[in-house]
């Protein structure tokens, strides 16, 4: 291994962010999403569309909004015309890799502001149900014959990791719970909860046992962007600018059914990356903060332990003893998370992003962490339980 | 002050034309390749057999097989036929279809890890499917009573079997 990956020539920051909101249906269409989410960053950052070099664009599979060449068609409402675009894709982990993609345009020299943008639009998978359009995520020849359902992998890894490590159901279902009593804070939230219980998630609708509804993060419409800029100008356009310390990206095999799924070794190696750049060596004690990816509760536990912010089978205790919560030592998902805000699959994870720079900042009002935060994490996963894409941020 | 401030977006219930509604795939359809390893595997099926590769270099046994290793990134040596027999690693009770209906009966559905003769596995990489368990409810799920439960392929009869992942119908199992 190399020591550390330092051969980049500007270091970048993130200089603003926006959110729309995240609903079950949103009346606007994908381009208005960008639109509105693009249009907040850039006056967080103080900027319009002429100070923007280049676009770089995210979102899950097409099928979900019903369009074909969907960054193309989200350079719209992006800001992309007529400047060099790009659309990365690597299913759920995409969120977090539009900053990773709009951090190497910045790295490299090739542009010194790009404005990275992330829709998804889940609604529009109307009939008979968003979940069905993930029939096209397995494999045509030895599963599709099966009839599966896209929690059929979940529901898996879930139990494997519980059998493994001897977690109970209660044990997970707090972090559902943790995650939408955090969301109250959230403007943009979907699902905020304050009075939910363990027993609430312990007794919503069973859909793949172990999984139970309320275990699952919701189907949403939104959008979500960030501005980052080469430390030159990142200077002269805040005094506030949140560094990008660090990035990671791995993919797994496509085969899972032939590896273990109690550890996800893809986000483990997503985090050596970027801790490596980051000179991060323990993590635990490093990192603020993180915002690890959350479509389901025990995938919060999971890529915490991916992430070594806990050790194997640890993450459970952790959120037992609440070290986990807003002003606990470890604070996780302090926005709501997934489960919370909303999960509009590539949106989501950039809003991650956004709220650890806002946590750095200081400027997550309600759902500030106790503990003062120099340094934050966030992270994503997708596909078939193969992609790891993570982001240190810091002062 | 809290970020973000002011999200925008209309809720959907609001609006006057919501929606329009337009069936984008239609009666399209799909003809997937089965490819050189996964044609040989469906033709094994067929058969009552169930095929593996073997990447020498490494050991691995690849089931579903492939024709390259993708770690040693080179031709896998020979193929290699997995036991009908097998271990429960992980498995779950589906309470819906496919389309998010809800499904008449829970439908036990695992990954099993193959024997295979002359080889053993850890829990790190191994041959292994998806498939449905028979034999088993809802409550050996719960119970997690099915991890690490010895299991069988029960194979359609002969006639009935068309080259395909669903020439075994489940596998069944032997001893919990």
């Amino acid at each position: 291994m190399t020591s550390r990956n330092l051969n980049f020539k500007h270091r970048v920051a993130v200089v603003g962010a926006g959110l729309t909101l995240f609903r079950r249906r949103l009346q606007e269409t994908p381009q208005e999403l960008a639109w509105l989410a693009a249009k907040q960053a850039l006056e967080e950052a103080g900027l319009t569309l002429k100070d923007i070099d280049c676009v770089v664009i995210g979102s899950a599979p097409d099928a979900f909004d019903g369009v074909h060449m969907k960054g193309e068609y989200l350079a719209e409402g992006a800001g992309g015309i007529g400047k060099p675009v790009v659309r990365v894709f690597v299913g759920g982990a995409t969120g977090v890799f539009v900053p990773i993609a709009a951090w190497w345009h910045v790295a490299s020299g090739l542009c010194k502001r790009v404005l990275a943008v992330a829709e998804e639009k889940m609604s529009h998978a109307a009939k008979p149900h968003p979940q069905y359009v993930f029939r096209y995520i397995w494999d045509p020849i030895v599963e599709k014959p099966l009839n599966p359902n896209l929690l059929w992998i979940f529901a898996m890894e879930m139990h494997r990791y519980m059998y493994k490590c001897g977690v109970k159901k209660e044990d997970i279902a707090l972090v559902s719970v943790k995650n939408k009593r955090n969301a109250c804070g959230h403007p943009s939230a979907q699902l905020c909860d304050p009075n939910i219980k363990v027993e609430d998630v312990l007794n919503s609708e069973v859909l793949v046992w172990p999984v139970q509804r309320l275990d699952v993060s919701p189907v949403s419409d939104g959008a979500a962007a960030v501005v980052l800029a080469s430390e030159e100008e990142a200077r002269r356009i805040t005094d506030t600018p949140v560094w990008i310390k660090g990035i990671g990206w791995t993919l797994d095999t496509t085969h899972w059914t032939n590896r273990d799924l109690a550890f996800p070794e893809y986000v483990r190696r997503a985090a050596e990356m970027a801790y490596r750049m980051a000179g991060i060596d323990n993590p635990r004690k490093q990192i603020d903060v993180a915002e690890p990816y959350d479509p389901f509760d025990y995938k919060e536990l999971h890529h915490m332990e991916g992430l070594g912010l806990a050790r194997k089978c640890e993450a459970p205790i952790l959120t037992r003893e609440g070290v986990t919560q807003r002003d606990g030592d470890l604070p996780i998902n302090p926005s709501g998370g997934l489960l919370g805000v909303g999960n509009p699959i590539a949106a989501a994870g950039l809003m991650k992003v956004a709220e650890i720079f806002w946590q750095i900042r200081g400027e997550a009002g309600a759902r500030q962490v106790k503990k003062p935060v120099y340094t934050g994490l966030a992270q994503a996963w997708g596909d078939l339980m193969q992609a790891g894409t993570v982001v240190v941020m810091g002062i | 002050m809290t970020k973000p401030r002011n999200p925008r977006g209309t809720p959907y219930e609001e609006a006057a034309f919501p929606v329009f509604e337009f069936p984008v795939v239609g009666k399209a359809r799909y003809e997937y390749t089965t490819g050189q390893a996964l044609g040989r595997f469906l033709a094994g099926l067929r058969e009552g057999k169930i095929l593996g590769t073997v990447c020498k270099k490494c050991g691995r046994v690849f089931v579903p097989p492939r024709i390259y290793c993708s770690y040693c990134f080179r031709e896998v040596d020979e193929w290699v036929e997995a036991s009908h027999e097998g271990t429960v690693v992980t498995v779950v009770a589906s309470y819906i279809e496919a389309t998010r209906a809800r499904a008449a009966e829970p439908k036990i559905v695992g990954v099993i890890k193959l024997d295979v003769p002359g080889f053993s596995f850890d829990d790190h990489f191994f041959p292994g499917l998806l498939h449905y368990i028979c034999g088993a409810s809802d409550e050996d799920v719960k119970s997690m009573k099915l991890f690490g439960a010895r299991v069988r392929a029960r194979f359609k009869p002969p006639e009935e079997r068309k080259g395909s992942i669903t020439d075994i119908e489940c596998f069944e199992v032997v001893r919990p």
